[in-house]
């Protein structure tokens, strides 16, 4: 206690009261496996694809900060919509998968995406004992697509 | 039958035995406890899995754990005084348990002066502190060693000088004697004779003092800073893995209760409680100790979950500018009733 510095009263025996007070509250502990915790609807939980939207455009990819989407691709020559037209050119998607084990949960990918592929479901039980079976590919993505909330109803 | 209880080595081998399964079984429930007690003070729930029911297992898992580590020591590190330290800190406390009666019977030995045996023999765990530093071979664990050196400058002088107060007034160095004192009748209410333990009989600034010391000695938070995680990586402990970490782990616990043990004889009187019988003291005893043992090691868990930690210079000036004149004042008080009275 140098001179400048008052002796800590009464904040010592504050801070004693408010532990000893802690230590006969109830923790608010979800005992996990045992009790579930419902997260709110629109939670952050895992990120869901839907394969119909997707044009492989990469945005989501590119933008990315961990670099965890792997998007591979081909185009596929679809025949003219009239007899003598040109034939169209349509992108389809081979590979699409999502590295749960370096997402950061930004949720990036899911603004950027222009038409609508990727969404936000709260599943979030899918940890692993294997690092390698975070990579969730296309097939499981779409099939969080079951888990995601219906959207908020337009304004008319 | 009782007969057979006489022979030296009997009893030095039930004693021997007592005191181990006393002090370690109590450092592994102060480890529980510590756990527990810090998780629910941070509004946390702590071990809960290990044992099947409220993590009782936890300790056990723990040191079965750390037995099983390799026992490292780094290259430059001196092997004899590196692997020699812990079991310094850990003898200097277990023999704190020799002289500390449990009754008027159980006891290791009734020294004359087992006061200064009790000062002598606890500080001598600085001496482990600083072996293990020093023979670290590690900055951090210097550091840590000779900050421990340097905080026994702060907390012996004050430590003595509240014991030397307890003596004045208890007119011996025995801890039974001391013990005595405190059962003697103080004053008579309606036919019933009061005793009074020293805490009540003028001797609180000494306990305060007593325990302000005793956890500086224990090097735990507020005056954790030989340790100092966030300054220090882990102190004198740095470097230590394995059976000779447990041996540390486990010393800091038992001297936990150790200065416990040592506070509640002195201040608290010991195995007597008022208005217990004298022939039950040998059976009862025991356990009204560890209650008044549990009590204080209970308060140094909580401050160790409530306060931040002082700096050395801090503790030094508390120590040099308030503790040491007021346990002075403190004998010179105790004296003049001891003299008048």
């Amino acid at each position: 206690m140098a001179k400048n510095v008052r002796f800590p009263y009464p904040g010592l025996f504050k801070g004693m009261w408010v532990t000893l007070k802690a230590l006969f509250t109830k923790a608010p502990v979800t005992m996990y496996p045992q009790e579930q915790e419902i997260p709110v609807p629109r939670a952050r939980g895992v990120i869901s694809l839907d394969v119909d939207n997707c044009t492989v455009c990469m945005l989501c990819a590119r933008e990315c900060p961990d670099w965890c989407i792997y998007i591979e691709g081909h185009k596929e020559e679809q025949p003219p919509s009239k007899p003598g037209g040109k034939p169209r050119i349509r992108a389809t998607l081979d590979r699409f998968d999502i590295d749960y084990s370096l997402c950061m949960y930004c949720g990036i990918c899911v603004e950027v995406c222009p038409f609508d592929a990727l969404h936000w479901s709260p599943e979030y039980e899918y940890s692993e004992e294997n690092v390698s079976l975070m990579l969730h590919d296309k097939e499981r993505l779409t099939d969080w697509l079951a888990t995601v909330p219906q959207p908020p109803a337009l304004e008319t | 039958m009782m007969d057979f209880l006489d022979g030296f080595w009997i009893q030095l081998i039930l004693k021997l035995v007592g005191i181990l399964l006393v002090v370690l079984t109590g450092a592994l429930v102060v480890i529980y406890a510590e756990l527990k007690i810090g998780s629910h003070m941070q509004t946390r729930i702590g071990p809960y899995y290990a044992g099947g029911r409220w993590g009782w297992a936890q300790p056990l898992a723990d040191g079965l754990k750390f037995l099983q580590k390799e026992d490292l020591a780094p290259d430059g590190a001196d092997r004899t005084v590196y692997g020699f330290a812990p079991y310094v800190v850990m003898m200097s406390t277990i023999a704190v348990f020799v002289v500390v009666p449990f009754g008027p019977d159980l006891v290791g030995a009734n020294l004359d002066l087992g006061a200064f045996f009790l000062l002598a023999i606890s500080s001598l765990s600085v001496l482990g502190v600083l072996m293990a530093g020093w023979s670290s071979a590690n900055k951090y664990s210097l550091m840590g060693g000779l900050r421990a050196a340097g905080q026994l400058i702060a907390y012996e002088l004050p430590l003595v000088l509240a014991v030397v107060a307890v003596v004045i007034q208890a007119g011996t160095m025995s801890l039974n004697g001391i013990v005595d004192a405190q059962s003697q009748t103080v004053f008579t209410v309606a036919g019933f004779d009061v005793s009074l333990p020293y805490i009540l009989q003028g001797q609180i600034i000494g306990f305060v003092i007593f325990m302000v010391a005793a956890v500086a000695e224990l090097s735990r938070i507020p005056f954790d800073m030989p340790i100092a995680e966030s300054e220090l990586t882990m102190g004198y402990l740095t470097e230590y893995s394995g059976i000779r970490f447990t041996m540390f782990f486990l010393g800091e616990y038992a001297s936990m209760i150790a200065l416990s043990a040592i506070a509640a004889t002195l201040y608290l009187g010991g195995y007597a409680a008022p208005g217990l019988p004298g022939d039950l003291a040998n059976f009862a005893g025991p356990l009204i100790l560890l209650l008044k043992i549990s009590i204080l090691v209970f308060f140094i868990i909580w401050i160790r979950w409530t306060w931040p930690r002082l700096r050395e210079d801090q503790l030094q000036t508390l120590a040099w500018t308030w503790l040491i004149p007021l346990a002075l004042v403190n004998i010179a008080i105790i004296s003049i009733f001891k003299v008048v009275f």
